[in-house]
């Protein structure tokens, strides 16, 4: 596994695409999986930058990535804010225009694009651990 | 990210190319606004020099369909949808949101 710390802002998200698209590639992942797993990486980092540390400055997010018999794992440590994300509500796929809520997408489709993600609080130690998997091909 | 716009007599026609993510989203979503500012409602967006959006993305075409749409004065589509972005927008349900069309001459005469 290889980590890099980053600081928590919306402009390092290039960067983050960029670490855990390359280790997609080196560890034989299609451009179209590769892209997934950037999107999926993304969605999370955003999360994170946007409400774990909502009005802090000079958080910081610790992203580790690696690949082993095919299968790659993500893992994003952030000092923020926990949340559930058992509590974010599923987005209504059917819902009309007027209707639509876009509060959840986000990780609605880091759902969708991995195999597994799990998240786990740790207040005693001051942290939020997210894992993201998926299985190539 | 760059954006240009381009009017014709019908609609405008905006251009996105680049990345679109949380850092550059607020830029799609004021060149959306700015066109709606301007009594336009009619839009194009065309992705064909798209290379990544992700849902901060989604989110702006999404509030600028609902401003559009309002009193039937327009509506928002889409053209030149790459394929990974259509993949991940019809993941997110917003196909059937959004009229697709296969390039931005047929999307421009739609209007």
């Amino acid at each position: 596994m290889q980590t890099v710390q980053f600081a928590a802002k919306f402009e390092f998200l290039d960067e983050i695409r960029e670490f855990v698209g390359d280790i997609a590639r080196k560890g034989g992942f299609t451009e179209r999986e590769i892209y997934n797993i950037q999107l999926a990486s993304d969605e999370a980092a955003s999360n994170i930058i946007e409400h774990a540390y909502e009005g802090v400055n000079d958080g910081v997010l610790e992203i580790s990535c690696g690949v082993k018999n095919g299968v790659i794992t993500i893992v994003l440590v952030d000092h923020g804010q926990s949340f559930d994300p058992a509590e974010v509500p599923v987005p209504d796929l059917k819902a009309d225009l007027a209707e639509r809520k876009i509060g959840g997408l986000g990780i609605f489709l880091m759902r969708k694009l991995m195999d597994e993600v799990h998240y786990r609080a740790e207040p005693k130690r001051n942290r939020n651990i997210l894992t993201m998997i998926k299985r190539r091909g | 990210m760059e954006i240009s716009v381009q009017e014709f007599k019908h609609c405008d026609l905006i251009t996105v190319k680049g990345r679109v993510d949380s850092a550059t989203a607020p830029q799609l979503a004021q060149a959306l606004e700015t066109a709606n500012e301007g009594g336009k409602y009619k839009l194009v967006v065309n992705m064909e020099g798209l290379e990544y959006m992700s849902s901060a993305g989604f989110r702006a075409l999404l509030a600028a369909q609902r401003n559009c749409k309002k009193y039937n004065r327009g509506e928002v589509v889409l053209a030149s949808v790459p394929a990974r972005i259509r993949e991940s927008l019809e993941l997110a349900g917003f196909t059937e949101l959004f009229k697709t069309f296969d390039d931005t001459l047929s999307a421009v005469g739609h209007f």
